[in-house]
């Protein structure tokens, strides 16, 4: 199937799952609400007199993000699931390759939307400046955010079949996980630090590779957790 | 329009496809009966390409676009209304849905309303307007008369009329004998994986089907 | 069934050598100076750690030819090289905090070869929980393929990350580019218990296979006692 055609079709089903996602918003309401919970126990738990909030933001920022991603991509596969619309979209003149594509626009949006929210709040209880690097900080997370949502998206399409769907997609994703949020935090302290951006790009460079490296393998390997 | 030719499919040691061969014509509506656990489920999805048959090959003319499925789920999204699944599913297949399917099914008044929120009828219907929504050439049907009252079964009889009137062709598998009968040019009968009956209906009624059911099920 | 005491007769040859090669290293091979006795740890760590990576590859490799070729035989390997993985890659996470209290004073740190261990193990019971949430063995096998090919891909990444940080973790003294810098009996001992945990490996996979062979039997014949829903 030409490239374009997939391409459209992998926006169609994004935009389906938007618009699903639209009309009920309980997850980005609850996947909000807990990153604002877990940013207040972060508070709570830390020494303000012992640790500096500068040196704690990035752990932080990186932790939070990463659990309301993972409860959150979960739902793409779900409600594919609900009236079995999954056989559907694989009955469609649409390729394997463009329903991935789709879940991993929508999933993306779904998270880029819960950091857009969670970034200032972040800055703001823990008193960060972040107008300064709005923009390096912004293609550390973007960066960082496509490596670990395309393994997450292949996995929760595995993990949606099983009865402890959201556990077992964290067992599963941490390993996956780790690398680029453990680039992205080490990107990010020398950022807030104001460290020159020179220092950073090679782990831009790293998160860069991993995530072509994982999209890619995710698209070739897609198709054999649907097909029967 | 339809081969399926030495269909053979097991899942464990459960032999849900056995040796199952047929062609379906334009023009004719194949109807295949037999209880649970038969193996008619396993052989819609080999025909339409959802599952992988072990053994043998199953081809449907046109391939995926031309097929038109309706399975035991309605394969809607709850949230979205009937209108905004028909423009999805639609634009998948890159045409617009028919500007009259929603009032031959009988849905123009629940259009606007989330699927959700329809009673199990209406979502059987909307099922129905699904499955037509690129006008297809086959029609794999999985007990599509579940849920159905006696007018929308009838509204949906001569849906099904006219496609086979227009050149077209349809499987449709159910236990219940009582559903269908009228429709089908051929009927066959399956069990453990394999068809044990397979003939033109050759005028019989509902209700000489059911007896030769009985007799080659017993 | 013959595999299954094949593949106990390769594990007790593996485990009475191992028990050798202990002999060997205890009696007949130098105390290292620096170390002292804590080095002789040294001769199962390694060996384990060396094969809870290379499990891992052979399960990626498997899986990449099982969906190919889909043989149930490469998921039955996959399976059962995981499994010992896991096994091999406990006991590297083990003995190192053991040998680490001693020399490094302290159980654990976040060292690289350590840290990429636990990832290795934790990629381990992943795959397991996987395995035991998925009772299709049609999509069990695939899906294990997918996370087994995944896992492999991502092990070279942890591998670079974590070389990037300064580390405690002393340094390959055997396989590294120039000629090995160790005394030659130690370096014998070494090879051996390599050789040993290789027979060890491929007696615990021909059981694990075995294993997994008899219980999809099993499976099989419970389906047909219970018979299956509609399908």
């Amino acid at each position: 199937m030409p490239l374009r055609d997939e391409l459209r079709h992998a926006w169609v089903v994004a935009r389906k799952d938007l618009l699903v996602e639209y009309r009920s918003r309980t997850a980005i309401v609850s996947a909000v609400a807990f990153v604002i919970l877990v940013l207040l126990v972060f508070n709570f738990s830390r020494d303000p007199t012992a640790v500096s909030s500068i040196d704690l933001a990035p752990s932080v920022l990186w932790v939070t993000l990463a659990f309301a991603a993972t409860l959150a991509l979960n739902r793409a596969f779900q409600l594919e699931l609900e009236n079995q619309a999954l056989d559907g979209l694989l009955l469609a003149p649409v390729g394997r390759g463009a329903i991935y594509l789709g879940k991993l626009v929508a999933n993306l949006l779904f998270v880029g939307l819960i950091e857009l929210l969670g970034v200032p709040l972040l800055a703001l209880f823990f008193n960060v400046p972040i107008l300064p690097y709005a923009g390096p900080l912004a293609g550390i997370i973007a960066l960082a955010t496509v490596g670990f949502v395309s393994v997450g998206t292949l996995f929760s399409a595995m993990t949606v079949r099983t009865r402890v769907a959201e556990l077992l997609l964290a067992v599963l994703l941490m390993p996956f996980m780790v690398p680029p949020l453990w680039w992205a935090a080490l990107a990010t302290s020398r950022l807030l630090g104001g460290r020159p951006l020179s220092e950073i790009t090679g782990w831009l460079k790293m998160l860069a590779a991993y995530d072509i490296v994982f999209v890619f393998l995710a698209l070739l390997l897609f198709p054999a957790t649907v097909n029967e | 329009m339809l081969l399926a030719d030495r269909l053979g499919h097991s899942f464990g040691a459960v032999r849900a496809l056995d040796d199952v061969s047929f062609r379906v014509d334009a023009g004719q509506t194949l109807a295949i009966f037999g209880p649970n656990g038969a193996g008619k489920t396993t052989l819609l999805k080999v025909l339409a390409g959802l599952v992988t048959p072990q053994r043998g090959r199953a081809q449907v003319d046109g391939g995926r676009r031309a097929i038109g499925w309706i399975g035991h789920q309605a394969q809607l999204y709850g949230q979205l209304t009937v209108r905004e699944n028909l423009a999805f599913w639609a634009s998948l297949y890159d045409v617009s849905p028919p500007t009259d399917l929603l009032a031959r099914l009988g849905l123009t008044d629940h259009a606007d309303r989330p699927v959700r929120a329809l009673s199990r009828g209406l979502v059987q219907r909307a099922a129905i307007a699904r499955a037509l929504v690129h006008d297809p050439q086959v029609l794999l049907l999985d007990e599509p008369f579940t849920g159905l009252d006696r007018t929308a079964a009838e509204a949906f009889g001569r849906l099904l009329a006219q496609h086979t009137a227009a050149g077209r062709a349809t499987v449709l598998v159910t236990h219940n004998v009582e559903e269908g009968t009228e429709l089908a040019t051929d009927v066959a009968f399956m069990r453990g994986g394999r068809f044990v009956h397979f003939a033109p209906r050759a005028g019989r009624g509902a209700r000489e089907v059911a007896e030769d059911y009985r007799h080659a099920i017993a | 069934m013959r595999m299954l005491r094949v593949g106990r007769w390769i594990t007790a040859i593996g485990l009475l050598l191992l028990a050798g090669v202990y002999i060997r290293a205890l009696v007949f091979t130098p105390v290292e100076r620096l170390q002292g006795l804590a080095q002789k740890i040294f001769y199962v760590h390694v060996p384990a750690a060396i094969w809870a990576e290379s499990a891992m590859i052979f399960v990626g490799l498997a899986s990449v030819f099982y969906l190919f070729l889909k043989d149930p035989r490469l998921d039955r390997f996959a399976e059962a090289s995981a499994e010992v993985g896991s096994v091999f890659a406990a006991i590297v996470l083990t003995t190192g905090p053991i040998w680490g209290k001693p020399i490094w004073g302290t159980w654990w740190t976040w060292d690289a070869r350590l840290t990429l261990t636990l990832f290795l193990f934790l990629l381990y019971v992943g795959y397991q929980l996987l395995r035991g949430a998925i009772a299709e063995p049609g999509a069990r096998a695939r899906f294990a393929a997918v996370l087994g090919i995944c896992g492999m891909v991502l092990v070279p990444f942890i591998h670079f990350s974590v070389y990037m940080f300064r580390t405690l973790h002393p340094m390959p003294i055997v396989l590294k580019p120039s000629t090995p810098s160790l005394p030659g009996s130690m370096l014998v001992t070494w090879l051996l218990s390599v050789g040993v945990f290789t027979l060890l490996y491929v007696g615990f996979v021909t059981q694990r296979y075995a294993l997994s062979y008899l219980r999809e039997q099993v499976e099989v014949i419970g389906d047909v006692g219970r018979g299956t829903g509609d399908r």
